[in-house]
């Protein structure tokens, strides 16, 4: 197990490093500069900002101080927030985007198990249909399209709730942002856990369980579930890259400062080291969810070894 | 990709139904031998038995694989709704535009000259307040028509998701076939590769690489969304298409193939790649929507289809703006992309479960 790990974790060092030099590679590939949006500059002012921000050295001299800048986790300065550290950015929108991500995957592991698991324990009954079609619905409706919706109906229509801002995790305004960026993983959540909990009360060892006489919900709960939700579990990393597109997507209907918000910002301003920055820091802390997946998917079903 | 095309075409085929006991392959391939002709039906009638394997007995002489996957899925109640809602709207989006410029006059992108049509006006009503044929979705906030205006929408977005799911089966069906077709170390390499793509947060460099290489002219923008999907989407294709390889490539009519001098790349690609159909035209129904939804997501930040070309996800984004007030904007464009996912998402799990037995769940 151990060794599983340490390998995993080199692993992920190139991985973080094919990233990087990608996204570096894009902007750099790409034509114009992130000062060039403005109007048209004299030449010495040009070759002024260059210089300050040592575009004039040769490319591998500015790759490798981008690289500097990864390995100490020192992502540099802002070019657009002036004065603003890309750590502190990321700092100060992380707890955003995690408070609201987080909430919005327990919500959604514990409705998407209870509802798969309602689907699969009446398979084919009027109940199953009616998950699985709503399920199929949380999956093919976008949710730019779904936050705007419950929008219009719970703060415009029926005035039950704030339509954006931002006030804290403990605010009636997180709300529609979680229940936004839910419904999506409460439809996977419901598929997967009704396939798995399928196969697993048809096997040997659910057959056991009922033949020594055990209460139907003893069965349920303490043998197929844990069995039925191997897949859910191995959702979870997949789930972490949809997480990061659906916040973004959140932040930006709910007006909510958070990672992604920044993220599409510095996109569009050409913010290099921010754009570094943040990207470095989701694929470390993906890889590493992914990681700490594996390693819980060993203890869950006794049968994987590393 | 639409199942109505796949399917009398391979009615045609001169399939042999496979009656040999189970696990044995038919005899075909063998007798193949014979001629120099190569063989396309027998590798369709291995395919069959492995498919036939799983429902023993059962079979009814003289049907294919083919035969029996169409008859599986017209069976499916949701899959042959979502594909008669999938064939209706995109043959509205395609002839819809111009039937409704010859009725009302209203092409996708009119703006009336007349400055009191310049404003929204609700589904089904005259600017007088007055019950009305002439815009069945509302006006848009220039006073184009909507429902005009969403059916070009779709013209975009169901081009957007046929084309990039056809540039993601060629780099997926291409890859995936090479490696495992040549197994051992490369077979090792390039799945390597392919895990290590699937891990990375690979819509932030979609993100990047449409926020930097932005084009001007729309078709431009257009291209490189065909590109940036793509080539993001092939990865479990390039997967499913390998294990279908691995699991094909010690068959008997390769062998015979290969005895008979046909080159590797011509075994990967007309000997066996056609046997993979299957989990491949399934997987490519799936990959649709997703690549749809995806656009629109890009639309929405600003990175997809520029104006005056417009999609769904456009549409929508643009209703967005306006919802307290002409809350249809965003509904009419939200809900036929949804209705049209939903379809599409119903006819690749139908197709998936008629097309590979051993899959489908109770």
């Amino acid at each position: 197990m151990l060794r599983f790990i340490i390998r995993r974790l080199l692993i992920t060092v190139p991985m973080i490093l094919v990233v990087i030099t990608l996204t570096w590679g894009l902007i750099r590939l790409a034509p114009g500069n992130f000062y060039s949006g403005e109007k048209n500059i004299p030449k010495e002012i040009e070759a002024n900002i260059r210089a300050k921000y040592g575009l004039d050295k040769p490319w591998y001299v500015q790759y490798g101080r981008m690289l500097g800048h990864v390995v100490r986790l020192d992502f540099g300065i802002s070019l657009k927030y002036e004065g603003q550290s890309v750590n502190k950015i990321i700092m100060s929108s992380l707890p955003v985007s995690a408070s609201v991500g987080i909430t919005a995957y327990l919500l959604a592991l514990v409705l998407g198990i209870v509802i798969g698991s309602v689907a699969a324990l009446r398979q084919n009954s009027i109940w199953d249909y009616a998950s699985m079609a709503l399920a199929m619905l949380g999956i093919s409706i976008p949710n730019f399209v779904l936050g705007p919706m419950l929008v219009l109906f719970f703060s415009l229509s029926l005035y039950w709730l704030p339509p954006s801002r931002w006030q804290g995790f403990a605010s009636r305004n997180i709300i529609l942002p979680v229940l936004t960026l839910s419904a999506i993983y409460i439809a996977y959540i419901a598929r997967l856990t009704r396939a798995g909990m399928l196969e697993v009360l048809r096997s040997d060892y659910i057959r056991t369980a009922r033949a020594k006489g055990l209460r139907e919900s003893q069965v349920v709960i303490r043998h197929a579930l844990r069995g039925g939700i191997m897949p859910v579990v191995s959702f979870t990393g997949p789930a972490l890259a949809f997480l990061l597109t659906g916040t973004v997507v959140v932040e930006r209907i709910f007006a909510l400062p958070g990672l992604g918000n920044y993220f599409i910002q510095a996109a569009l301003n050409r913010d290099e080291p921010l754009i570094i920055g943040i990207v470095a820091f989701i694929a470390m802390t993906l890889l590493l969810m992914n990681l700490l997946v594996d390693i819980t998917y060993a203890f869950l079903d006794p049968r994987i070894r590393y | 990709m639409d199942d109505e095309r796949s399917t009398p075409q391979h009615e045609i085929e001169p399939v042999k139904p496979a009656l040999t006991p189970l696990g044995t392959p038919p005899e075909s391939p063998i007798r193949s031998r014979e001629g120099d002709i190569i063989h396309t039906a027998p590798e369709f009638a291995i395919a069959e038995a492995d498919v036939r394997s799983a429902e023993a007995g059962e079979f009814v002489a003289g049907t294919s694989l083919w035969k029996d996957a169409w008859r599986r899925l017209l069976k499916n109640r949701l899959a042959v709704f979502g594909m008669i809602v999938v064939f209706v709207v995109a043959a509205l989006s395609i002839i819809g535009p111009s039937i409704i410029k010859k009725t009302t006059g209203y092409a996708p992108d009119y703006i009336p000259p007349d400055a009191a049509l310049i404003k929204s006006f609700p589904p089904f009503r005259a600017p007088d307040g007055a019950f009305s044929w002439k815009h069945p979705m509302g006006t848009d906030i220039q006073g184009r028509d909507l429902f005009a205006r969403v059916l070009q929408g779709g013209q975009i977005s169901l081009l957007v998701g046929v084309i990039a799911t056809v540039v993601s089966l060629i780099i997926g069906v291409g890859y995936g076939a090479v490696s495992g077709y040549l197994g051992g170390r490369f077979d090792n390499l390039m799945m390597r590769i392919v895990d290590v793509l699937y891990s990375l947060p690979y819509i932030i460099l979609v993100i990047v690489l449409l926020a930097v290489f932005r084009r001007n002219t729309p078709l431009g923008q257009l291209v490189l969304l065909f590109v940036a999907l793509g080539s993001v989407s092939w990865l479990t294709m390039a997967r499913i298409v390998r294990g279908q390889v691995l699991s094909l490539k010690n068959q008997e009519f390769v062998l015979a193939a290969r005895a008979t001098g046909v080159s590797t790349l011509r075994i990967i690609f007309r000997h066996i790649v056609p046997n993979t159909l299957g989990p491949v035209i399934v997987y490519a129904t799936l990959t649709i929507p997703s690549v749809m939804l995806t656009e629109a997501f890009l639309s929405f930040l600003g990175f997809g289809v520029q104006p005056p070309m417009s999609s769904w996800g456009t549409l929508a984004t643009d209703g967005i703006q306006n919802i307290a007030v002409f809350p249809w904007q965003l509904i009419f464009p939200g809900v036929t992309m949804a209705i049209m996912l939903f379809s599409l998402n119903f006819v690749g799990d139908g197709l998936r479960d008629a097309l590979d037995p051993q899959m489908r769940k109770g």
